[in-house]
């Protein structure tokens, strides 16, 4: 959680975060967009409590029950009146419309209700402020490398609140093509982590895997060359009876994706003059990424941040850090603010 | 039912075969997408993409967000059913909604969702033959798409395919 030195006596602005997308329901208050003051995610053991250990189905019909005892049980833990919000941020794209519908409509409601500002936030953008939360000492600029099941987003950060986007995946996302190629290997989809947990005992050379759009002018990403090279690498072997070499296809292919990722970051960090580098999104736990970036990070001066585990599956706490820069920089999202499933990085 | 088979012997004929069927979908018409993972249904519609005036390079797999929705001469809504775990997650989608729209959809791995395809559509089945060859199949599931059937084949018959390519009512 965020450390609290350094905050200013007193209460700071207090922004409501509220974070339906997907498949959690979630809520939070944060202080000054750096003080966690409360964090609710309805997959807690505390809501199931609440329902008596039943969780019902359906992702929208769950997020109906559970979105007003979620935000209260925020703002209770928060020891936060309603009164007391600065503003209310929500998340409106990308996801289930059904689901982001869900929180929308409460985050307006309230809104409404207490004549408080609304801000509507990009989940993608929300993953990005995960850093910020756990490092409030750390200031922009900065390069931010999303990665995750569904991005690939390479970011500059001039200021927090504002960013420039200067590439992204033109196919399939890193950890799309992670958690493919672990389908085609036997493992349940999705199976990425799985993939990088068996990378630890291979040989990261033992196949030469295409990396897309490596040696290409560009900050965009290709990965779909890489999946369709490992499956018909997987078949080849499969078609002559061979058993498959598990750890080393699973090394060779985390070394390929890493390499990539890597390697346009740190040229972005160079290109931009920024000394600090974020990553974000599910990938970001692959210890393999971590390791190369920190090592081709330290050989430029340049530090390496990424979130606790915690802080990078979806939450609410992201929501309100991203909704406390948006709001100071005087952003105001109007009433009638859609829910958008398809929401990009830099659309509205 | 009427069909078209195509050899492709590399991403750029797969994309130019999008481009070409592009031109004989209308608004409302629904293209389901078959084929193993990574076979290159996902570069088809790119393709198709190009032929409605989308950016190829801002089309991408939507396996993890279930849709992607462009602006092009007609609006194209990319689906994609992989990821589900079962057929009924597809109603979160509101999938009727877009189906009423003007646009064109294209699901991949629809077969997954068949029951909730509409009765006429167009079907596609990429399969591998090597590395960089694939059979694509044209199918008119519904007389609807007799004509894009017609139309395709006409223009194939034209493109000095020899027999990389044949044309079919079974
Ligand atoms: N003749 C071809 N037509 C299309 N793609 C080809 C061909 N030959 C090689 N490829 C390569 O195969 C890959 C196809 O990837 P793509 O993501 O389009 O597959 P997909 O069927 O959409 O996969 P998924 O099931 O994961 O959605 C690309 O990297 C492409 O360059
Ligand atoms: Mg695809």
């Amino acid at each position: 959680m965020a450390e609290k030195q350094g905050l200013p006596e007193g209460p700071g602005a207090l922004v409501l975060g509220i974070e339906t997308s997907c498949d959690e329901t979630a809520a939070s208050v944060v202080r000054d967009g750096r003080e966690i003051l409360s964090n609710v995610i309805a997959s807690q053991v505390d809501l199931h409590r609440l329902f008596g250990g039943v969780v019902p189905e359906i992702a929208s019909r769950k997020h109906i029950e559970l979105i007003m005892p979620v935000i209260d049980l925020a703002l209770k833990k928060a020891d936060t009146k309603p009164e007391a919000l600065s503003a209310i941020a929500v998340t409106y794209g990308p996801g289930l419309v059904g689901a982001l519908l869900v929180g929308l409509s409460a985050a307006k409601a309230m809104a409404l209700a207490l004549d408080c500002p609304l801000v509507g936030i990009n989940h993608i953008e929300g993953h990005i402020y995960a850093n910020v939360l756990q490092y409030p000492e750390v200031e922009p600029p900065l390069i931010c490398l999303t990665v995750s099941g569904g991005h690939t987003d390479l970011l500059y950060i001039d200021e927090y609140g504002h960013y420039e986007i200067l590439g992204r995946t033109r196919d399939d996302a890193a950890g799309e093509a992670f958690d493919k190629i672990a389908r085609v290997m036997g493992l349940d989809y999705p199976g990425g982590p799985e993939i990088a947990r068996m990378a630890v005992d291979g040989d990261p050379k033992a196949i030469d895997f295409p990396r897309g759009l490596m040696q290409a002018d560009t900050y965009d990403f290709s990965f779909s060359g890489l999946k369709t090279a490992a499956i018909n690498h997987i078949h080849t072997l499969e078609q002559r009876g061979e058993e498959l070499p598990v750890a080393d296809i699973a090394a060779s292919l985390q070394a390929a994706i890493v390499d990539v990722l890597t390697n346009k970051t740190i040229a972005a960090a160079k290109a931009y003059g920024a000394k600090t580098v974020f990553l974000s999104g599910g990938v970001a736990a692959n210890e393999g990424l971590r390791t190369q970036l920190d090592l081709l990070a330290t050989a430029q001066g340049m530090r390496v941040y990424y979130p606790s585990p915690v802080l990078c599956t979806d939450n609410a706490a992201m929501i309100a850090c991203a909704g406390y820069y948006r709001y100071r920089r005087g952003e105001r999202s109007p009433w009638d603010l859609n829910a958008v499933p398809n929401l990009r990085l830099g659309e509205t | 039912m009427k069909a078209v088979m195509v050899c492709s012997e590399g991403p750029d004929e797969t994309l130019a075969l999008g481009e070409m069927l592009a031109k004989w979908l209308r608004p409302g018409d629904t293209v389901n997408l078959v084929g193993d993972l990574g076979v290159g249904k996902t570069v088809l519609v790119k393709g198709i993409a190009t032929g409605l005036g989308i950016d190829p390079a801002t089309v991408t797999s939507p396996t993890f967000a279930l849709i992607h929705e462009y602006t092009g001469s007609v609006p194209l809504y990319h689906f994609d059913a992989y990821r589900l775990k079962r057929p009924e997650e597809w109603e979160d989608l509101g999938y009727e909604e877009y189906l009423r729209g003007q646009g064109i959809s294209v699901v991949e791995w629809g077969d997954l969702v068949q029951v909730y395809l509409p009765p006429q559509h167009l079907e596609i089945e990429i399969k591998r033959v090597t590395e960089t060859k694939r059979q694509i199949w044209f199918r008119a599931v519904g007389q609807h798409f007799d004509l894009v059937i017609d139309e395709l084949g006409r223009e194939l018959s034209h493109a000095g395919l020899g027999d990389r390519y044949c044309y079919g009512n079974r």
